[in-house]
């Protein structure tokens, strides 16, 4: 259809617009080089044995050989499943209850929504960091339950391999839920009166009315909020970092954390490629059906 | 629900005539304590006290001596106030051989997240802005390129960045860590920018192009001015993102240009030397309040940044 207009190509074709191209040098660098040269780069050097230095001498699938055997590795994507499956339930439940209480015509709800959400205005190096005073065993929660009375009280994720992980997601979800408490409240606030009325009218008790016509109303909200929520689980690491640096023993490593490990501090950049592109895969995974429904599918929307 | 309804239409049939033509005044009467109002407030309040109790251990623990520390409550507010954990936090506390505190850390971030903040967004307004008003051929292949890598993990594009700016020179020096969050910042950026310059009228910028304005001119006498509530939003996202990372920070920079979060995980996780909890809860509080700050300060906008960043994402 605009085969005409680009038939008659005007003798200074490039130079058209040329103020709007030179803008955009910087986002195309970005794009191009950056984002899908560097993507490109990391993954074609996962598949050679670089160590201190990236070299292009290609081993095959050595490294994701060697990188699924490693215990270490599978100890991080446990984590991660258990971590990803843990927050993505609890940030859509909590957040989703918490702005359905919003959205009753509360007072002091601008009150409300600043305590709630201040978290997420910190960095998860301070989070980490707090979590790791308040779970402390020795002075933290454990300690004042058991100065209570019930001495045999035992609460230190940190410090017992078995459930450091859900030591991290407490304090996760500390941080998080406020930010879906928001996005879902604005989805509430989205949907028509009308249709609280009709639901009145029908005499639908609230709740029913929440899980059989809201929720399906804001599948939108819920799915770009599970994008989010998703795309951040993959890649926490300074949380992790600061609350237990991996421990104890290596229990809560994860896998930003893993790579990170292997290209800077073990110079062992190859396994660090495959890590790295096994998150990418991971990202994918969720990623592409996601734009798949959002923007291809034939355009069912609207 | 049903009851406060009835409630009021009782109220309303009782009223004499000539006050409901003049239409119901003041507030709608509502009981204040019933069932469902205990739940909704009881529930938010012990939420607020969850989110709150942090926030309230940190500023405690900070202001009390370690022997209080060793032998009291966490939640107990301090029997003696002291500030020598701030000063300490501040200026003396030691990473690695330096004992020069948390001070030197500060002024890294900020010398990391003032130039990086508005390198970002001049760049990215300007590319928001050419993205909207002036499409070129190719430019969406770009921005869908830009705006499928903001999902990209980070760790698959360190390296390579690291070898471009070894490349140019700057690796490890403040300059490179502008670069890098230069980079990252367009997606959203740009995304912001040009949402809402797409949603300026459109007349107003064809007006111009025939009074014979060009591209820069129209950015700076029109679009600037009447864009400024979205380059505050744009700010607040930048400020709190740059002073909250930490992965750019010790993978981008040499450990004397580490910014402030990285030289507090370095303090607090410190293997050796006694631990100083009120000194360690001094120094997470400072470095957590200049984004506090913003994010009090800035109210509705923050959440307008965040709704922004997320929802369009």
């Amino acid at each position: 259809m605009t085969a005409l207009t680009r038939g008659s190509a005007r003798p200074n074709q490039w130079l058209r617009n040329l103020n709007a191209k030179i803008a955009s040098i910087p986002m195309i660098l970005t794009a191009v080089v950056i984002f899908l040269g560097g993507t490109i780069w990391t993954v074609v050097y996962s598949f050679t044995n670089s160590k201190l230095l990236p070299r292009l001498s290609f081993v095959g699938l050595d490294q994701y050989e060697r990188l699924w055997a490693a215990p270490r590795w599978i100890i991080s994507i446990q984590n991660l499943a258990v971590y990803g499956f843990f927050s993505l339930i609890f940030s859509l439940v909590i957040g989703f209850v918490l702005a359905a209480l919003m959205d009753q015509k509360i007072r002091f709800e601008n009150t409300f929504r600043t305590i709630m959400l201040y978290p997420f205005a910190l960095s998860f190096i301070v989070t980490g960091l707090v979590w790791q005073w308040l779970l402390n065993p020795q002075f933290g929660i454990q300690s004042i339950v058991r100065s209570l009375g019930w001495t045999s009280f035992s609460f230190d994720p940190l410090y017992n391999a078995d459930i450091v992980i859900y030591g991290i997601l407490i304090a996760a979800l500390w941080q998080g839920t406020g930010l879906v408490m928001c996005l879902m409240l604005a989805g509430l606030r989205g949907i028509d009166e009308d249709i609280w009325k009709a639901a009145r009218v029908d005499g639908i008790p609230m709740w029913k009315t929440y899980v059989l016509i809201i929720i399906p109303m804001m599948r939108g909200v819920f799915i770009t909020t599970l994008v989010i929520i998703a795309s951040g689980i993959v890649k926490v690491y300074d949380l992790v970092v600061a609350q237990t640096s991996g421990g104890p023993g290596i229990a809560s490593e994860v896998p930003a954390k893993y790579v990170y490990d292997y290209m800077f501090l073990a110079q062992n950049l190859g396994q660090g490629f495959a890590a790295s592109t096994m998150m990418l895969v991971t990202v994918a995974i969720i990623i592409v059906p996601w734009a798949y429904l959002e923007f291809g599918g034939g355009r069912k929307r609207g | 629900m049903d009851k406060i309804a009835s409630n009021s239409m009782v109220s309303a049939y009782d009223a004499s005539p000539d006050r409901l033509a003049a239409g119901p005044r003041g507030r709608k009467p509502r009981r204040r304590l019933s069932r469902r109002n205990i739940i909704i407030y009881g529930t938010l309040i012990v939420v607020s006290l969850y989110y709150l109790l942090p926030l309230y251990v940190m500023i405690m623990t900070s202001l009390k001596g370690m022997p209080e520390i060793r032998v009291g409550n966490i939640f107990a507010p301090p029997l003696e106030i002291t500030f020598e954990p701030w000063v300490k936090a501040w200026a003396e506390a030691c990473t690695g051989l330096n004992c020069d505190g948390l001070s030197r850390g500060f002024w890294n971030s900020v010398r990391i997240t003032v130039p990086s903040t508005i390198i970002s967004i001049a760049v990215a307004s300007v590319n928001g802005y050419a993205l909207a008003n002036w499409r070129f051929k190719g430019a969406d292949l770009f921005f869908t390129i830009l705006i499928i890598g903001a999902f990209i993990p980070y760790q698959v594009m360190i390296y390579p960045i690291v070898i471009v700016l070894r490349e140019m020179g700057v690796y490890g020096t403040l300059t490179g860590l502008v670069i890098v969050h230069t980079i990252f910042g367009m997606p959203i950026l740009t995304l912001l920018f040009r949402n809402y310059f797409a949603g300026l009228p459109e007349e107003l910028f064809k007006a111009a192009r025939v009074d014979g304005a060009g591209f820069w001119t129209i950015y700076f006498k029109i679009m600037l001015p009447m864009s400024l509530p979205i380059f505050v939003v744009a700010m607040i996202l930048q400020v709190t993102g740059i002073w909250n990372d930490f992965l750019f920070g010790v993978v981008f920079t040499r450990p004397e240009y580490y910014p402030m979060t990285v030289q507090l995980n370095n303090i607090v996780n410190s293997v050796q030397g006694v631990k100083e909890y009120n000194v360690n809860m001094a120094a997470t509080i400072l470095t957590g309040a200049v984004p506090l700050v913003v994010y009090f300060v800035s109210g509705r906008l923050f959440v307008r940044g965040i709704a922004a960043g997320a929802v369009k994402g």
